[in-house]
């Protein structure tokens, strides 16, 4: 589980909603290693801290991660006015990713992402045949990859808040209605965490194996610092973990939110 | 970065309380976990030394998160000394840490005297090469910084750990109080080597959204390269007023911070924060360390300690 630490070249930069960026970076070393569910930790000019953007696609070939943000403060603005061309210095990749397993041809798995959750969901959906995506957002001017989930997934339900654009309302009906159906093997989920709680909640209720990818304020990004705490029950013991080493991805059933 | 880029040519080392370390670069205690995680980068012991994550006689939890946030050229950190407890570290930890001939610096704090003792004593016959003694933790309810905030209370627990142990004692000092070298002379009494400064300011940030403050204990360590020049004037406040080795810490980021620190009073270094924005930082600073020698003909850094010239 090797991470690298470069400045690598940008390819490609696209806005593809408003304030929502989508960068390929050529980081051949760092690509080769990555997993889906992993991260990569971004330095911005002029920032003490890094900022964590999870990874979004991997293609092993071209030697490429692909990662899409949201601005949400002056570091995000600063790493978005990166150009191809332009140098992005990252460690990559860190963190465990998602659990991938061998799944019988007549199940599937529900890759559940909410907002600026979605993006690893799309890297998790690049390793099933069967895929059924679930995405939500708070409106219909909010909505991501939804062309790039269904390249590569059976289904892509989109839900808005506000109604604008899809199914009205939270993820977790269009979730239950696929769980009963009974076909699903794996549930993989990415969010705020009133999703990641339902989400949890539903997997339980339908006794389906999940994984549940965390955020949280992050210093150092390799486990040295303890800064991003979660709590997490695992053999009957109350632990504290770092989201970044331990993480960010961890089993539904194991995690406290 | 390959092992010949890294390679020093001139002799970086530096001596503190009889300890001799490579150069004066040290990773600071709670920045660089027991070292481990920074292995896939570069090996270890191109660094001066390590101060290990602060340990205390039973495993701790820590605060809750966040504890983690940003400031202008800074940030805010309220972890609470989470660690493993003394025991781990010595069998799991301190092996690892040790490998290739490291300069190790066990961190040790406690709630009470006795957790003190206990955590000294058993570092004793461990191969530790250096105690820093952690009274200055902003984090913790008990204990912590409430030991460094008085002279009184730096002399007990310096005295205490002193009776115990034969290890060189560097007595870690907070900034948040009225007179640094009063707490300084008190330690630096009661037996203490070495003195290492600063720990964090306290500090505070709202999210003004939510109302709350956006460190989950509400206030938390301040680091980084704003509170630099706080640093530089306390090492040299305190260099003049006590007569043992002192090491400067908090905001270097830069092989020319260091000297400035180096200049003020210190005679080695210690990196933290500025591991976060680039976990390079340590062996960029040792890089530019060596080419300032070059520069300007030095046979030994200790050449520059305390050499500034106030007006």
């Amino acid at each position: 589980m090797a991470y690298f630490c470069n400045a690598y070249p940008v390819l490609e930069r696209t806005e593809i909603a408003e304030g929502i960026f989508s960068y390929v970076i050529s980081c051949p070393e760092a690509a080769a290693a990555s997993k889906a569910g992993q991260f990569v930790h971004i330095r911005a000019e002029g920032y003490t801290l890094r900022r964590p953007i999870s990874i979004c696609g991997i293609d092993r070939e071209k030697g490429t991660l692909r990662i899409v943000f949201e601005v949400r403060g002056g570091g995000t603005d600063t790493l978005s006015r990166l150009k191809p061309g332009d140098k992005m210095d990252m460690i990559a990749p860190l963190g465990n990713g998602f659990t991938v397993k061998e799944i019988p041809e007549e199940k599937n798995v529900v890759a559940v992402g909410g907002g600026i959750g979605v993006p690893p969901m799309l890297g998790i959906s690049a390793e099933y045949k069967n895929v059924k995506a679930i995405i939500g957002f708070r409106s219909g001017d909010k909505v991501i990859l939804e062309e790039d989930l269904k390249r590569l997934c059976a289904e892509v339900t989109v839900c808005t808040d506000d109604g604008s654009y899809g199914e009205r309302g939270v993820v977790t009906n269009p979730l239950e209605k696929e769980l009963e159906k009974g076909s699903t093997a794996m549930i993989y989920a990415c969010g705020p965490t009133p999703m990641l709680k339902a989400v949890k909640a539903a997997a339980e209720k339908y006794n389906i194996p999940c994984e549940l990818s965390l955020e949280q304020r992050m210093a150092c990004g390799v486990g040295a610092c303890v800064g991003c705490a979660c709590n997490i029950k695992r053999g009957g013991k109350d632990l504290v973990l770092r989201v970044c080493k331990d993480g960010p991805v961890f089993k539904a059933e194991e995690v406290v939110l | 970065m390959s092992e010949s880029v890294i390679k020093c040519k001139k002799d970086l080392s530096v001596t503190v309380a009889g300890v001799k370390f490579p150069n004066p670069v040290i990773a600071a205690s709670g920045t660089y976990g027991f070292g481990q995680d920074y292995t896939d980068l570069y090996p270890l012991n191109i660094l001066g030394g390590i101060s290990c994550k602060g340990t205390t006689i039973n495993p701790k939890d820590g605060n809750p998160a966040p504890r983690i946030a940003e400031t202008p050229a800074g940030m805010l950190n309220s972890v609470g000394l989470q660690n493993p407890g003394v025991d781990v570290f010595i069998s799991e930890h301190l092996p690892k840490a040790k490998r290739d001939g490291n300069i190790i610096i066990a961190n040790i704090a406690g709630a009470t005297l006795d957790d003190y003792r206990a955590v000294a004593e058993k570092l004793e016959d461990t191969d530790v090469d250096m105690i820093e003694l952690n009274i200055s933790c902003p984090n913790v309810k008990q204990g912590g910084a409430s030991w460094g905030i008085t002279c009184d209370g730096a002399a007990t627990v310096t005295k205490a750990v002193r009776a115990v142990t034969k290890k060189p004692l560097m007595v870690k000092l907070t900034p948040n109080v009225t007179n640094i070298t009063e707490i300084a002379k008190a330690a630096e009494a009661e037996g203490a080597d070495c003195l290492s400064l600063i720990n964090t300011l306290l500090g505070m940030r709202i999210d003004i959204k939510t109302r709350r403050p956006i460190l989950k204990n509400n206030v938390g360590g301040f680091s980084g390269p704003a509170v630099f020049p706080v640093a530089v004037r306390m090492v040299w406040q305190v260099a003049n007023a006590v007569g043992i080795d002192v090491v400067g810490l908090g905001g270097i980021t830069t092989a020319e911070d260091a000297v400035e620190m180096m200049m003020a009073g210190a005679k080695a270094v210690q990196v933290g924060t500025a591991i976060f924005t680039d976990p390079y930082a340590p062996v960029k600073i040792i890089k530019g360390l060596e080419r300032y020698m070059e520069e300007n003909n030095l046979n030994s850094l200790e050449e520059i300690v305390g050499t500034v010239r106030p007006w």
